[in-house]
């Protein structure tokens, strides 16, 4: 059996004496979709970030695709990953932001190609290919040379997605990609999302989206206080929570 | 909303009487004639000596001299942008060793006047170091250079202004790279960047746009700070102008002649400026303004004023959100 795309134990993070994430255990299958829920400085945002090695964790491993992240284990000992290696790892883990973080000073097709050029070597008329296909995919075929401030939050957060996919990356992470949107826009970058997992995409959605989850996830996780309080098929923890935070959470997002 | 009976609603243009402004006509009046009063006396006092300013204006020393002074301004420039950079990222380092090398640095050169250092390049290195050797440090020497043959007027005063101006320039740079979003950092890195392509791809340019306007500054104090030179033997604008003085005693208008050629190097600094800003103004959420050529093509081409209005109205693209 292949090792799972996304495997954590005993996760922990400390900012100071802060305890961010205490203990975190989980594992995401290949194209499997994972949403994680819960308050807000809840730890699900670190977690994410940890798992493209943005956040250093304290104690614990992590394992994308069977390989360490940030570290390479020889003996019993392990030794930090040089930058160049753990910039090529990142280059296979997509990554969507909340503020979509698109590079203001490049049109949509240029934030596109970018990382394809610049990471993967890929000559300038393969990229444009490719960049507009997926930019067509996500809906935006006819924006290719609108600057970001041009656009509006959901067709910025359409091009950030198109922009990650450009990579080819066999792991998406999204951190709240709807939470910066009005909600007359979250919809067109659910259906973005919705389409990437019925391709069979290994996905990770931190999000505040409850429908989203019930309906695409296949495993749904809520945090609290750095902690996964409870975890299993989306259906049955959202209309049977077994905790009372868990309870007390649905409540109030309901 | 009140409710208005639509037939009351007028949609024609508003054309108001303006308010006047009698104390704004004054000011105006008492400015004008101190302008005339300026201009007249300088007309009319034959001891600025224009005949002689136009002379000189072109004089071949003249026009050498102003050659030079690009020469000094671009190559000092250079390499006090270069050097900026270099200081500013180092600043930035993780390192502590390295960023304190950075820090003293700039504490050294922005604590001493420049024309100490200027002549302390110019006299000193030679005095200190009459030969400069290239090699392995506290090991075999490869290259030896006399310091009086090596440190020209020239080379002094390139490396003193451009030294210097690292130092500015490292705070300015820094300045930019630090209003650079952190989120463009982890975009950049999380699609496996490195941190050199992030740093030159992603914050550097969008650093620029605060850069720019305080370097652009700084072009055009360097530009009238290489008059030190006259310091170090120079061959410059100010020391070919005070070189001619020397001789023939006219000193107001050769200073007139500096001052003329001076005023017109800084304005076409100002212009390459303004087009340096709109280049790396792309993508901002402001929509740019048209530059004066385009206004001007603009107003040939449209039939009427206001017409010309509407359409720079219609022309500006709102985002959606």
């Amino acid at each position: 059996m292949p090792a799972p795309m996304l495997k954590a134990e005993g996760v922990h993070k400390r900012f100071g004496r802060l305890e961010v994430l205490c203990g975190i255990t989980l594992e995401v299958g290949r194209g499997e979709v994972m949403c994680i829920i819960g308050p807000s400085g809840s730890g699900k945002s670190t977690f994410l970030r940890a798992i493209n090695h943005l956040e250093k964790i304290n104690s614990g491993r992590l394992w994308v695709d069977g390989e360490l992240v940030g570290y390479v284990q020889r003996g019993d000992k392990l030794h930090e990953l040089p930058d160049k290696l753990v910039a090529e790892r990142r280059a296979e883990i997509g990554m969507v932001f909340q503020r979509f973080n698109l590079f203001p000073h490049k049109t949509a097709l240029e934030n596109v190609i970018e990382a394809p050029r610049l990471v993967r070597g890929a000559t300038k008329s393969q990229a444009i290919e490719e960049a507009t296909a997926l930019l067509a995919r996500v809906g935006l075929g006819d924006k290719l040379a609108s600057y970001p401030s041009q656009l509006s939050g959901g067709q910025q957060q359409r091009v950030a997605i198109a922009r990650a996919l450009a990579m080819k990356p066999k792991l998406m992470l999204f951190d709240e990609p709807t939470s910066a949107l009005d909600p007359e826009l979250v919809g067109d970058v659910l259906d973005v999302m919705r389409g990437l997992a019925a391709d069979g995409m290994t996905m990770v959605v931190v999000t505040h989206e409850i429908g989203f989850a019930r309906e695409v996830a296949d495993k749904l996780v809520f945090m609290d206080g750095g902690a996964i309080v409870e975890a299993g098929d989306p259906r049955e923890v959202l209309a049977n929570p077994q905790h009372e935070r868990t309870k007390l959470f649905l409540s109030k997002v309901l | 909303m009140s409710a208005q009976d639509p037939a009351e609603t007028r949609t024609d243009d508003i054309k108001a009487v303006p308010v006047r402004h009698p104390g704004r006509w004054l000011a105006a009046a008492i400015v004008l004639v101190i302008l005339v009063a300026i201009a007249n006396s300088m007309a009319t006092n034959k001891r600025f000596g224009w005949s002689i300013v136009g002379q000189f204006l072109f004089d071949g020393r003249v026009t050498s001299g102003v050659l030079v002074t690009i020469e000094l301004t671009l190559a000092a420039q250079a390499l006090g942008i270069v050097l900026g950079v270099l200081l500013a990222v180092m600043r930035l380092s993780p390192n502590p060793l390295i960023a304190s090398a950075s820090w003293i640095y700039v504490w050294f050169f922005r604590g001493t006047p420049v024309i100490v250092q200027l002549i302390f390049w110019y006299v000193g290195i030679a005095a200190l170091y009459p030969t400069i050797n290239l090699g392995i440090p506290f090991g075999p020497q490869f290259i030896h250079i006399d310091s009086n043959t090596a440190i020209t007027g020239f080379v002094a005063i390139v490396l003193a202004l451009g030294l210097n101006e690292g130092a500015y320039m490292s705070e300015i740079v820094r300045a930019g790279i630090i209003s650079v979003d952190e989120g463009q950092n982890e975009a950049a890195l999380s699609l496996g960047m490195t941190r050199l392509q992030t740093m030159r791809r992603i914050v550097l340019p969008q650093a620029m746009r605060v850069i720019i306007p305080p370097t652009g500054n700084e072009g055009i104090s360097m530009l009238k700070t290489t008059a030190l030179a006259i310091v170090a033997a120079g061959t410059e604008l100010f020391s070919a102008t005070t070189n001619i003085s020397n001789v023939n005693y006219q000193i107001i208008p050769l200073l007139i002649v500096a001052s003329l050629w001076y005023l017109a190097l800084t304005s076409v600094l100002y212009v390459g400026q303004y087009y340096l800003e709109r280049y790396y103004a792309r993508g901002s959420s402001r929509e740019l303004p048209p530059t004066p050529l385009q206004r001007i093509r603009r107003g040939v081409f449209s039939v009427r004023h206001d017409a010309l209005a509407m359409g720079g109205i219609a022309d500006v693209s709102r985002p959606h959100a």
